[in-house]
């Protein structure tokens, strides 16, 4: 920079100054919202609730998405016939979190992945980038399986919750566990 | 690729001018003033006033972060913008580059001569921490039920990257060492220290393989750039920066269906500015970048979607120091994210400004090794989303 780097604009505070501070505004704002899921993901969820998982075929390109979308991306046409997935599929990555959505530290860590679907007549040959795909909870592995990298490409299914719990929702799946072979 | 330009433009555009605030968290001063404070030192930098300008662009990441509702407008009377065409933009992350890219519409059309193009943040005000204010970012049916942290989907992309190119934690560490090494240079710099692997690995473990120190801190702060035709350049300096090649792309946020390991939207964005610039070998034709690294491991996965790289090269030739300062192609002079710091969309702007003063050789102690022609900076955004690229040449 032209200057040199002589010193900038700008005055920060510490943590103590910060306390003391009389602009310090504290506000928890109060909104609420109902989402609608949609035409797609409505019956994706219906379909959690039956102990399904279902996705939809583009009829021009033959892409399947889960979950599901009323149009495809690419061909911007209406997606047609829905098609149900075993919920078999593969750890595509996986991580093990200390912290909250709010940053706090956890007592209880979590092992979160996104799992590739299987998904028969998706042969994935026009563009291996794509795929059917969940982003869950993974279960009945250690941390340490995470961290080997023991469970990338393991192969999973859907571990549900019992149907009078069930209530149309992703957590209807309590999380992805390994299939025992 | 052609080395036929694939947009026409009336005027060839020009950074005139760049101003920064210092970059940390918990700032005094307003946003507003922060604005202000960046878009002055660009004017006076370019030797121009607020009335040489003509139209004003602003850009701000998400309203939640400085908890005032339309920062474009609240920001405008700190940028210069009262009574003159002034525009907001925002694509999260990319909003940085976005900024130099939309104001270079601006002055390419013919619609403006002049633009001051400022960018501003202020994370600093989110209690408890930011990191809650990015829950308003998920999907509310598939995603928001699962109690996400944003970190999540960065470690589960990082992860991938290790596997998919068969990198170690260690091997990733070595661009926060680099980074925060170059930043002790930078004068706005926040997070500048002399850190080693070991010091990244012992750090915090946050959302495993990232921990406390792969990741950019919380930050305050803002940067400007002066934009100029062709005629009003010239007038003004003997040394204009040419922006040669903008490029932008959205990618959808359906992040779970696809690989994570290789960052489509910086690679199309990248194809579209390099085609602009006409350049058909960026390995070769870049002589320093600025590439997007609010994570480490981010910095070599941005470096091969702007093919600066293969894809899995970087890391062996970051091992190499391949993109040290001294380097053959040195990335983040500037110290990047994470060592300047990450006010998000005054973080991107940083990184186009840098590629101004290494341009007109202005960088002092952080001025690249070798003779500078042409640099690229990049930014990303959202959901592995928003991929904004700028080229720029002397
Ligand atoms: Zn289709």
């Amino acid at each position: 920079m032209p200057d040199g780097g002589k010193k900038l604009p700008g005055t920060y505070l510490s943590e103590k100054d910060l306390r003391a501070l009389p602009g310090l505004v504290e506000h928890t704002p109060d909104a609420k919202y109902m989402f609608s899921a949609g035409q797609a993901q409505s019956r994706f969820l219906q379909g959690l609730r039956e102990g399904k998982i279902l996705g939809v075929k583009c009829p021009r390109c033959g892409r399947v998405y889960v979950p599901p979308r009323s149009y495809c991306e690419y061909c911007f046409a209406p997606t047609g016939e829905w098609v149900e997935v075993s919920g078999e599929g593969e750890v595509h990555t996986a991580v093990v979190s200390y912290i909250s959505t709010f940053r706090e530290r956890m007592e209880k860590p979590e092992i979160i992945a996104v799992v590739r679907l299987y998904a028969p007549g998706y042969t994935g040959k026009r563009d291996e980038y794509e795929f059917p795909g969940m982003f869950h909870k993974l279960c009945g592995v250690s941390e340490e399986d995470v961290k080997t990298g023991r469970v990338i490409g393991m192969r999973v299914k859907p571990k549900w919750r019992p149907p009078e719990e069930r209530i149309g929702s992703v957590t209807d799946i309590e999380c992805f566990e390994p299939v025992k072979s | 690729m052609v080395s036929r330009p694939n947009i026409h433009v009336k005027s060839k555009v020009a950074v005139v001018g760049a101003g920064i605030t210092l970059f940390r968290r918990r700032m005094l001063e307003t946003p507003r003033e922060l604005a202000w404070e960046a878009a002055r030192q660009a004017l006076d930098s370019a030797g121009l006033t607020l009335r040489d300008i003509d139209c004003v662009v602003i850009g701000s990441a998400p309203d939640a972060f400085d908890g005032v509702h339309m920062k474009g407008e609240y920001l405008a009377d700190g940028s210069g913008g009262l009574f003159k065409p002034t525009v907001r933009v925002y694509v999260g992350g990319g909003t940085g580059v976005f900024v130099p890219i939309a104001a270079w519409w601006h002055v390419a059309s013919g619609l403006c001569r002049t633009v001051l193009a400022v960018a501003e943040e202020k994370m600093s005000h989110a209690r408890p921490h930011p990191q809650g204010v990015f829950a308003y970012i998920w999907d509310p049916v598939l995603e928001r039920p699962l109690g996400p942290n944003l970190l999540w989907i960065f470690a589960l992309e990082m992860r991938r990257y290790m596997h998919k190119c068969n990198v170690s934690k260690e091997t990733i560490a070595l661009v926060s060492v680099k980074n925060k090494r170059n930043a002790l240079d930078h004068p706005a710099a926040q997070a500048a220290a002399n850190i080693t692997v070991e010091d990244v690995l012992n750090s915090e473990v946050l959302v495993w393989p990232v921990n406390r120190l792969d990741v950019s801190p919380v930050s305050d702060g803002a940067a400007a750039l002066v934009l100029a035709s062709e005629n009003e350049a010239r007038r003004v300096t003997d040394s204009p920066v040419w922006i040669e090649g903008v490029g932008w792309t959205l990618d959808n946020t359906h992040w779970y269906n696809r690989e994570l390991g290789y960052p489509r939207y910086v690679q199309y964005a990248a194809r579209m500015a390099y085609k602009m610039a006409g350049i058909e070998r960026p390995w070769r034709d870049i002589d320093f970048a600025e590439p997007y690294d609010p994570f480490d491991y981010k910095e070599l996965h941005h470096i091969e979607g702007l093919m600066l790289a293969r894809p899995c090269e970087a890391p062996k030739l970051l091992e190499e120091g391949w993109f040290d300062r001294s380097g053959e192609l040195p990335t983040s002079p500037s110290g990047g994210l994470l060592g300047v710091g990450n006010p998000i969309a005054a973080a991107g702007l940083m990184k186009a400004a840098e590629l101004f003063w290494q341009l007109r050789y202005e960088a002092g102690a952080r001025q690249v090794k070798k003779p500078v022609h042409r640099g690229v900076a990049q930014a990303w955004g959202d959901l592995m989303q928003a991929g904004t690229v700028v080229v720029m040449g002397n």
